[in-house]
């Protein structure tokens, strides 16, 4: 079968001058993702058909996910609302795998987030582990080391018996690839609602850093370098994911789709990482490209389309895990761990030399020329020969119709106060219960059930990991200089104002990095939404992104890079919209950083901003009265850049003992999570928040309001600190102190034991996935 | 005091372990996996990681490398080893420690802070703690049960060969509690817990004096270049 297959296969290659010759042979364009005008673009590109492999290159690269076609003509503004000053330390800006951010003493960083969401869905397992491969992949492609990772989760309800699944062979599939690769995994998020139900969110951000002479990038540009193919042999795995999978509505009547789901080896691509580090050192690539979604075609064209070159490939010398694939497959084969090198004849020795020291295969599959077309032959027979742009870059780019949702009026009125949901200001127990509640949630219980399956300490580097409110890294070793990390998105918040719910989850990136006491500098992103068909979902990505540029325009930190995830909807129920925002930040020493909970005791506590009756869209109104509705928390961009800065100060002088963002049900859980973090026991008090603010007590326990921090202050620092807030015009007041009572106490709500508190706190999830 | 540290396809702590025989005041000279040539060294640490992808069995491979050849001669000969988390699997798959690890009992890879009581302090590795001395070292492993023969616990338990047992938490399912063993002569030294981990300020694990200031870990490689020194 197999010789016997393989002839059948070598004689019935679909040739450049078949094409030519059969103009009118039918083709299943449709099949594989394209429409009508997008094949009738490609035939005009080519003047005549496209050959099969040509039709499988332009399939994969036309695809939402590859070309954001959909996106496009809103990204542009992450590139246009800008200022010089925004950009002065941007090394590397969008467009190319990962953004580059100069972070001084001659060290850059390069990050980017990105969706493994469909794949994780059908496989999660092996869906999550290569989508932390392929995020590392697009960080070493860079020229830098990855340095660390993190996952931003969502998944289904917990009491759906599909829940568990999706989240065992998710975070089996992080911890598996991610332990084994050696990068800490230093944070993250894991969100639950009955949303992500039939679509889970399963997003990876990884960092990397490099010197800044040692940066790569994606092009090969000079004619008579070798184009090589190294790392993992290429085999059937994962062909036509991109165009059937991540750029298809899931519909339960479809067929198994299964086989497109990639396969990962951690173990390869860690030898590949050494690999590539010791070939980037030895300066003999000119050019790299990581082979992800649409595998070769990808690689091929980008890299001539970037060089403005073209290239000349023999496909039948690349290496194969099964000599029966199609030159077809071979083309849209996303086998994981791979890696295409341009490298220069001259070097080619040096080049065999390393990759034979870290036995990794390869094979040199082709030749860069000067002309800017991309030839691949298989065997004798051109069976492409394409313009690489048209490939890689000029994807058909659409202007999708918009439309305000039919429901959005009647959701943005359905407000806390409008539905008169019972508050339980004057019973003390009821608030209380309700607290223990909150903070034993799924969504707001500790997450060290999953964290826990992570290794923090791997390179050694790890200055805050979770639970801290970010990560943070050690860049230098000789200096101290690191990097903070914060990712954050509310799909609730963004569904009732996906312009605000982008802005808001900027702002708690922002201050999750500044509360760490590093400076933010830039933002990735990786923008979940549903189908692009859907005019309504058009409207919430092009409020979203219109949120975050605007945003970001504001705070002064450009956004480097990002991914787009369309189609997260199963039939005609789409996600909330979820725009996970992260934050880079910089700090010169980490020897500085300050912890996220308390660790003395006598230090008072000091809440920093005002809080204002915000509880719609709150976890208070989602896990008390199982409510969504009305508007989202405001959120003064101007005073959170301000806040930062004030932290920054205070943390530069030794003031803070720790810091503590309030975010997801407000100070309740920020103070829970403070005791728990050091076990140390506090006494809290209300009434001046109540007072000064003009708040009832559930507001001063459960508001959302933006722009407040919890910070604590040894008391030979009292007067220095409350000195400099109030001379940069931050709101402080203190409400409590810190104590070795082994207590919490929330004056005239209750008084808990801390190990009563942790259990509550720390059981949930074990007792839903344990 | 020159200090080895093995790199295998797959090595992950080992930059790590280089580091802390740095701040222990040795020399770290790296060993490749395919190299014979020990050169020189008078101690060596097999590092953490997933050498060979774990393929087989976890350290199986690794242990029929030629690098492991000329430790295993070596080892035999005296030269103190420190065996560390896949390292620790090393010297099982290499017989220069008796018994198995195998998946841990729950299922799950599992990172977290470690409490261990130091039970043997006359090794090339341990001589700087305290007998019974309760150290926190970080932990992080999917395959950290320790198991062994009925008649092999018994011989390590009478012979004083368990070096450190887990306190509190045993975190994988161990016999005994058992978290690290020494051979006979006391030069080799395996472990699952990591401590090169806990040798700098700032990112070892948490104390009740500071947040990731534990540096428990240090004493292993002061120990060793004690021990050389003395020697």
């Amino acid at each position: 079968m197999g010789l016997f297959g393989k002839k059948k296969i070598a004689s019935g290659v679909d040739t450049t001058t078949e094409a030519a010759n059969t103009p009118d042979k039918v083709q299943p364009y449709a099949a594989l993702g394209l429409k009508d005008d997008e094949y009738a673009r490609i035939r005009e590109i080519l003047g005549r058909r496209p050959s099969s492999s040509e039709l499988a290159m332009y399939s994969v690269m036309w695809s939402e996910h590859c070309s954001y076609k959909s996106s496009k003509i809103y990204l542009r503004q992450f590139g246009e609302k800008v200022t010089p000053e925004m950009n002065k330390n941007l090394m590397v800006g969008m467009g190319e795998n990962a953004g580059v951010v100069d972070i001084g003493e001659g060290w850059a960083v390069t990050f980017k987030v990105e969706s493994h969401n469909h794949p994780s869905y059908i496989e999660p397992f092996q869906g999550a582990a290569t989508g932390v491969g392929g995020i590392v992949r697009d960080i070493l492609t860079m020229g830098a080391r990855p340095i660390a990772v993190m996952d931003q989760l969502r998944f289904g309800e917990p009491s759906n018996p599909d829940t568990a699944r999706v989240v065992h062979g998710v975070v089996d599939g992080i911890s598996f690839y991610g332990n084994c690769l050696g990068l800490p995994n230093i944070g993250g998020e894991t969100v639950f609602d009955k949303v992500y139900q039939g679509n889970p969110l399963v997003n990876a951000l990884s960092v990397g850093a490099l010197r800044h002479e040692d940066l790569k990038l994606a092009k090969a540009s000079n004619p008579g370098d070798l184009v090589i193919l190294f790392g993992a042999r290429t085999g059937a795995d994962g062909i036509g994911g991109v165009s059937v999978l991540a750029s298809e509505t899931f519909d339960s009547t479809g067929p198994a789709k299964r086989p497109a789901v990639q396969v990962g080896d951690p173990f390869a691509e860690k030898v590949l990482i050494e690999c590539c580090l010791e070939l980037y050192a030895a300066q003999v690539v000119a050019g790299i490209q990581d082979l992800g979604g649409a595998g070769i075609s990808c690689a091929t064209s980008e890299l001539a389309s970037n060089g403005g070159a073209g290239m000349r490939v023999q496909l039948q010398d690349v290496l194969k895990r099964d000599e029966s694939l199609t030159p077809e497959e071979i083309l849209m084969s996303e086998s994981q761990e791979r890696m295409m090198g341009i490298v220069p004849k001259k070097d080619f020795k040096k080049f065999k030399a390393i990759v034979d020291k870290w036995e990794v295969e390869f094979s040199v599959i082709g030749e860069v020329i000067a002309e800017d077309r991309l030839y691949i032959n298989w065997g004798h027979e051109e069976i492409v020969n394409v313009p690489p742009r048209t490939v890689a870059h000029d994807g058909p780019v659409y202007e999708r119709p918009v439309a305000f949702p039919s429901y959005q009026d009647a959701l943005n009125n359905d407000s806390v106060h409008a539905h008169g949901l019972f508050r339980q200001n004057d019973n003390a127990s009821e608030l209380a219960a309700q607290l223990v509640q909150i903070v034993s949630s799924p969504n707001q219980a500790d997450k060290g059930y999953i964290t826990n399956q992570y290794d923090r300490y791997v390179g050694g580097n790890t200055a805050l990991a979770q639970p801290d409110d970010s990560g943070m890294i050690r860049v230098s070793e000789e200096t101290g200089l690191g990097i903070s990390l914060a990712t954050d998105a509310n799909g609730r918040y963004c569904y009732l104002d996906p312009y605000q719910g982008a802005r808001l989850a900027l702002a708690e990136a922002y201050r999750n990095v500044a509360v760490s006491g590093a400076t933010p500098v830039a933002v990735t992103n990786c923008l979940n939404f549903g189908s692009p068909e859907n005019p309504e979902v058009m409207w919430q990505f092009k409020q979203a992104t219109a949120g975050l540029a605007d945003g970001c325009l504001e705070l002064g930190i450009p956004v480097t890079g990002g991914n787009v995830s369309f189609y997260n909807q199963t039939g005609d129920v789409a996600i909330h919209p979820t725009p996970v925002v992260g934050v880079l930040g910089v700090i010169d020493d980490v020897a500085r950083r300050i912890p996220s909970g308390w660790q003395d005791a006598g230090h008072n506590i000091y809440l920093l901003g005002t809080t204002k009756d915000e509880l719609d869209g709150s976890v208070w109104s989602e896990v008390v009265h199982s409510h969504l509705g009305g508007r989202p928390p405001v959120v003064d961009l101007a005073y959170e850049k301000q806040l930062a800065e004030a932290l920054n100060a205070a943390s530069e002088q030794g003031l803070l003992a720790s810091a503590h963002d309030l975010s997801e049900a407000g100070l309740a859980q920020a103070v829970v999570e403070s005791v728990l973090r050091f076990g140390m026991g506090a006494r809290i008090w209300l009434d001046e928040i109540q007072q000064r603010d003009g708040v009832d007590r559930t507001c001063a326990l459960f508001s959302e309001s933006t722009g407040r921090v919890l910070v604590s202050v040894g008391r030979e620092d009292d007067v220095k600190f409350v000195g400099l807030c109030e001379a940069r015009g931050i709101p402080v007041l203190r409400i409590g102190v810190t104590d070795n009572s082994g207590e919490l106490e929330i004056q005239d709500v209750a008084t808990w034991q801390l190990n009563d508190l942790r259990g509550a706190h720390e059981a949930t999830l074990p007792e839903l996935f344990g | 005091m020159k200090i080895g540290v093995v790199t295998f396809p797959g090595t992950l702590d080992d930059r790590d372990a280089a580091r802390a025989v740095r701040l222990a005041g040795g020399e770290a000279v790296s060993l490749w996996h395919a190299d014979t040539n020990l050169h020189k060294v008078d101690a060596v640490v097999l590092p953490g990681g997933f050498s060979y992808g774990d393929y087989l069995r976890c350290g199986a491979i690794a242990a029929q490398a030629p690098v492991m050849e000329s430790i295993i001669k070596a080892a035999n000969g005296g030269l103190p080893v420190l065996g560390i988390c896949n390292g620790f699997q090393v010297l099982v798959e290499s017989h220069l420690l008796p018994g198995g690890l195998i998946r841990n009992e729950h299922q799950h890879f599992i990172c977290r802070d470690q409490k261990l009581i130091v039970e043997s302090n006359t090794t090339a590795w341990t001589n700087e703690f305290e007998l019974n001395q309760e150290i926190t070292i970080p932990l992080k492993n999917g395959e950290g049960g320790y198991i062994a023969t009925d008649e092999t616990l018994k011989r390590l338990e009478g012979e004083g060969l368990i070096t450190f047992r887990y306190k509190e938490v045993n975190p994988n399912g161990s016999m005994n509690d058992i978290a690290g063993l020494r051979n006979e002569r006391g030069n080799v030294v395996g472990l699952m817990p990591h401590p090169e981990h806990a040798v700098e300020p700032g990112f070892g694990p948490d104390t009740t004096v500071a947040m990731r200031s534990g540096v428990d870990g240090l004493k292993f490689f002061t120990s060793v270049i004690n021990s050389l020194v003395n020697a």
